[in-house]
């Protein structure tokens, strides 16, 4: 079955296409170059309409433990805000942290196709693919954590072989289905546990010796070595200390040119300057960004209103529950592997700090020039549920917009902010690198993220309404794998996408001593800590896409 | 990776099976066949061995104690579901993918979903949602604690190697020569026998009355902050004795307070859980210490994990109106039966027949292992299998961050629950 997309102006930058009107086709869920008279079957006259490849979200957490704690400490993010089963659909709830199946629903209503869960402890992978598997109609994939690990420290402290940290690496990637690896507070989490209340770039763990400087670098080297296409993720030292702003550039000159994406930027870009010691360091983080091509960086842009935030920064989050609000919160030391931390969080335009926040986020997106190395996130739910994004599109693509906003912030805040002198406009073309194109690329999603022959034919399609924020709200198609899934904004179908996943070369001998090692201080099997593609499949709910790696150096 | 062999043994025996017979899932266990059985061969308890080697059966299903097939079985369970007004999907000892198909039947049905031992669990629920807490973890508190307290819970009754597994281990992560622990058991009658050898160095004993523990506890956060706590004695116990306990753990390295909600069965008990939990959030301003929580035997876990996922609420979720509405209290099975809310009632006991379903006059369908003999005889009663016996599955742990797949160890013809309330939700 031949389906054709008619006179769409198509924004596929990842071929270089920025508002060409095109005809698309799409047969067995990809997009194709159809044989001369091949005879279409249908067909949707798209003239006039803006045509992108499906949106994915590479930082949203979705799924995984510290996420259903937040739901079952945050019954009031749910009361009002239930949403009813349909005929197609099912019941579900939640603003700011939603029921699963509503969380698949609501991403593909807003024209998105993918979305990847950034903190899956490998001790809690299991319930991270079983949420994940649970989130219908978008594909999935996850980041597995690791430096705050007791394997991975006693190896770094004892100086093990560099090429047996790299099979552990890759093995744990195995091991927890995991497409990327992500770095929380490198050994931050551990040294809490040893009672450490901060570690900063180079202060030493207490237990292990080693210091956050010495556990980004080896882990972002091995990668590299590994040949994992998506570079280490790093969520830094001292998230949301005012002053935050140091240790972020010193972070970016340490990489000395290894690939590193810096995640949820904004609250690292904390300066210390004025009455209340807090103020902007976007422009300072911006000029080093732009500068060092080897840095990527998400946002995590902060949006007014209430949230629950859930990371799995147990040390930072442990202080921030003194802002809890309402006031409660979990904060958990888990498995001798990882943490987290679950703090709900209301964000106030009329509060200082909260305002900052905000136009610091705003600030970096308009500072950064290069749109492929920043993608447009709220660190959902930390920031903001991911249900903002077009709101926060059009803040981007709309001066006159953002600033009648900015006018119904606190106004000192602003006073620390470059934010009022910046002109920018995002393109549709910028927007559709920052939302499709740049996260394929960087994830390593070979056949997302783009419109060419040959990708998954994921395809949105908006109205071009000068409304950016009306626009991006509601898609008028959603196809996923082909199939029409959403109309008008609406689930027409509902479909399951496929989990992807990265798998880096190792040496197996590692499951000699990582056997022994489990034996001896686990509670798990080291047999039963690695999961199986059959418990994903789950009797064929789901799917495992292994995406390419490159090769593996040494 | 072969990661779907995790034994790679001989047919029939198996190596690194985990146990669903209690929260905390040991899976080290090695089981064998036996003539018409299986056999634990190694890393036992009176639990599994209860579970593993129970007699095999596979009785047929019944309609009224008449036996039946399967599809006449699901039809009549159709048949009902359909036409109750408010039906009960209860019981819920199940795995992941059973509480799935009860999730996805019950908000098409329009039923309430809720636990057998739920009423366990909303001790922990309710202090969640109203104050929260720091918790720990099973490995965790096996490697780095070196003060346990155990909170008014039996936990060698409901967890037999509890004490064995994270408490006496030799060996830990942090030192080659880890120093001994000391353990207090606070609460009338609980078994101290398995907390022995090498790691132990002292053990205390506070007899102190369940009803008394939220008193004490509440004075020792008080004492810890240098708040004057009149009286000799606090809860029954010396003065002493409880200042003592709060030295220790504003000493200890990282303290570890444990409690087995099903344990803590006197009114109010969630009361006693918020105490240790404000407490233990006090110590952490100044050193570490955690609480961990056990209990969740019978899938009690899985079940609130994934309702919590799927609705937003961890059980006592009606879905009548069409959308999750939550009342920890209307929609308690307890109270949905004595307030004649329910019409019928779906009662689910795979694991054990410990997970006997309530007395009552409401028509009931029950799916459960064959080793479970209800009192009355059932409406429609459907033999299913035990995940980790009869069929595959997972599994969440007691700690509620660890889950863990669970083995088909025999052939047989007992149905999964998942697939059974498929195939009664296709029907509808």
């Amino acid at each position: 079955m031949l389906i054709k997309l008619t006179g769409g102006k198509v924004y596929d930058p990842a071929n270089g296409v920025d508002g060409v009107v095109r005809d698309i086709y799409i047969q067995n869920g990809r997009i194709v170059t159809p044989e001369p008279g091949a005879k279409v079957s249908s067909e949707y006259a798209l003239n006039g309409k803006v045509v992108m490849a499906g949106g994915i979200d590479p930082h949203s957490h979705i799924g995984g433990g510290k996420v259903t704690i937040a739901r079952m400490l945050m019954p009031e993010d749910h009361l009002g805000n239930e949403v009813e089963r349909t005929a197609l659909t099912r019941s579900g709830c939640g603003h700011a942290i939603p029921s699963t199946l509503t969380a698949g629903y609501r991403y593909a209503e807003m024209g998105y196709t993918a979305a990847f869960e950034p903190a899956m402890l490998p001790a809690n992978a299991r319930q991270a693919h079983m949420e994940m598997g649970d989130t219908p109609m978008i594909d999935k994939g996850a980041f597995v954590m690791l430096g705050s690990d007791d394997f991975f420290l006693r190896q770094l402290s004892g100086k093990a072989d560099f090429s047996a940290m790299k099979d552990y690496i890759a093995w744990t990637m195995h091991a927890a289905q995991a497409i990327a690896v992500k770095v929380v507070n490198p050994g931050g989490i551990s040294a809490f546990k040893f009672n450490q209340r901060q570690l900063n770039l180079d202060e030493k763990h207490v237990h292990y010796g080693v210091t956050p400087r010495d556990i980004i670098v080896n882990l972002a080297r091995g990668l590299t070595e590994l040949g994992v296409v998506h570079p280490l993720h790093i969520h830094g030292c001292n998230l949301g200390v005012p002053g935050g702003v140091e240790t972020t550039l010193e972070t970016i000159r340490g990489a000395n040119g290894l690939p590193m994406h810096l995640t949820h930027i904004q609250f690292h870009s904390y300066d210390t300057e004025g009455d209340m010691k807090f103020s902007s360091g976007a422009a300072r983080i911006a000029d080093a960004v732009n500068a060092n091509k080897n840095v990527s960086i998400d946002i995590g842009q902060v949006m007014f209103g209430q949230t629950c935030t859930a990371s799995g920064d147990s040390m930072r989050q442990f202080v921030n529950t003194r802002s809890a609000d309402p006031k409660k919160w979990v904060v958990m030391d888990i498995e001798c592997d990882a943490g987290c931390g679950v703090v709900p969080f209301k964000y106030r335009d009329k509060s200082f700090v909260n305002a900052l926040q905000w136009a610091i986020g705003l600030e970096l997106f308009l500072m950064v020039n290069d749109p492929w190395r920043i993608f447009l996130t709220t660190d959902h739910p930390n920031g903001g549920p991911f249900t903002c994004y077009p709101h926060l599109i059009r803040l981007l693509m709309d001066k006159t917009f953002r600033q009648d906003v900015m006018k119904t912030i606190n106004q000192d805040a602003l006073k620390y902010s470059a934010l009022a002198t910046l002109d920018r406009e995002y393109s549709l073309y910028e927007i559709a690198i920052m939302t499709r194109a740049g996260p394929a690329k960087s994830l390593g999603l070979k056949d997302r993220g783009h419109l060419a022959a040959g990708a998954s034919a994921d395809i949105t399609v908006y109205d071009d309404n000068p409304d950016r924020e009306a626009m991006f709200a509601t898609p008028e198609l959603v196809f996923k794998n082909g199939d029409l899934i959403v109309r008008n904004g609406k689930i027409i179908k509902v479909v399951n996408g496929a989990t992807h996943v990265a798998r880096p070369s190792y040496d197996k001998g590692i499951e000699k001593s990582l056997k022994q090692y489990f034996d001896d201080f686990h509670t798990v099997r080291m047999e039963n800590f690695r999961l199986s593609d059959d418990e994903i499949i789950n009797h064929g709910q789901g799917e495992v896409i292994v995406q390419p790696t490159g090769a593996r150096t040494a | 990776m072969d990661s779907n062999t995790p034994g790679g043994n001989a047919p029939n025996h198996f190596d690194n099976v985990a146990c669903p017979f209690c929260g905390i899932l040991c899976d080290d266990l090695e089981i064998g066949p036996t003539a018409d059985g299986l056999k634990v061969l190694k890393n036992g308890c009176v639990k599994s061995v209860a579970g593993f080697e129970r007699a095999f059966k596979e009785p047929k299903p019944q309609i009224n104690g008449k036996d039946v097939s399967l599809s006449e079985a699901v039809a009549e369970a159709a048949r009902l579901v359909k036409a109750a007004q408010l039906p009960l999907f209860g019981g819920l000892g199940t795995d992941v993918d059973g509480v799935r198909a009860v999730m996805s039947i019950a908000d098409q049905a329009g039923g309430v979903v809720d636990h057998a031992l739920s009423e366990g669990q909303y001790r922990n629920f309710r202090v969640l949602q109203t104050g929260g807490w720091v918790m720990t973890t099973l490995t965790e508190a096996r490697n780095r604690a070196d003060l346990f307290i155990v909170l008014g819970s039996d936990i060698q009754k409901i967890h037999p190697r509890f004490f064995e597994r994270i408490v006496c281990n030799e060996r830990s992560m942090f030192s080659d020569t880890p120093p001994k622990r000391t353990v207090v058991f606070l609460g009338e009658g609980l078994d101290q026998s398995e907390v022995k050898g090498s790691r132990i160095g002292e053990i205390v004993t506070l007899p102190a009355k369940g009803e008394r523990l939220r008193e004490i506890l509440v004075a020792m956060r008080a004492l810890a902050k240098g708040v004057p706590v009149q009286g000799d004695t606090i809860g029954e116990l010396p003065r002493a004795d409880v200042e003592d306990l709060v030295k220790r753990c504003s000493a200890a390295s990282y303290g570890v307070m444990v409690w087995a909600p099903p344990s803590l069965a006197f009114p109010d008990a969630d009361l006693t859980v918020q105490a240790a939990a404000e407490y233990i959030k006090d110590i952490n301003l100044t050193s570490r210490f955690a609480g961990l929580s056990l209990g969740g035997n019978e899938g009690a876990v899985s079940a609130g994990a994934v309702c919590a996922w799927q609705s937003g609420y961890p059980l006592r979720v009606s879905f009548a109106s069409g959308k999750p509405d939550y009342d920890t209290e209307r929609y308690a099975t307890a109270n949905l039966l004595a307030n004649k809310e329910t019409d019928l009632v779906i009662w689910l006991a795979s694991y054990t027949p410990d997970l006997a379903p309530p007395t009552t006059d409401v028509p009931m369908i029950l799916l459960s292992t064959p080793a479970l003999k209800p009192a009355k005889t059932p409406a429609v009663y459907i033999p299913i299998g035990t995940p980790g016996i009869e069929h595959d599955g997972l599994i969440v742990r007691c700690d509620n961050v660890v889950s863990l797949p669970l083995r088909k160890l025999r052939q047989s013809q007992l149905p999964r629950a998942a697939d059974v309330l498929a195939q009664i939700q296709a029907a509808l």
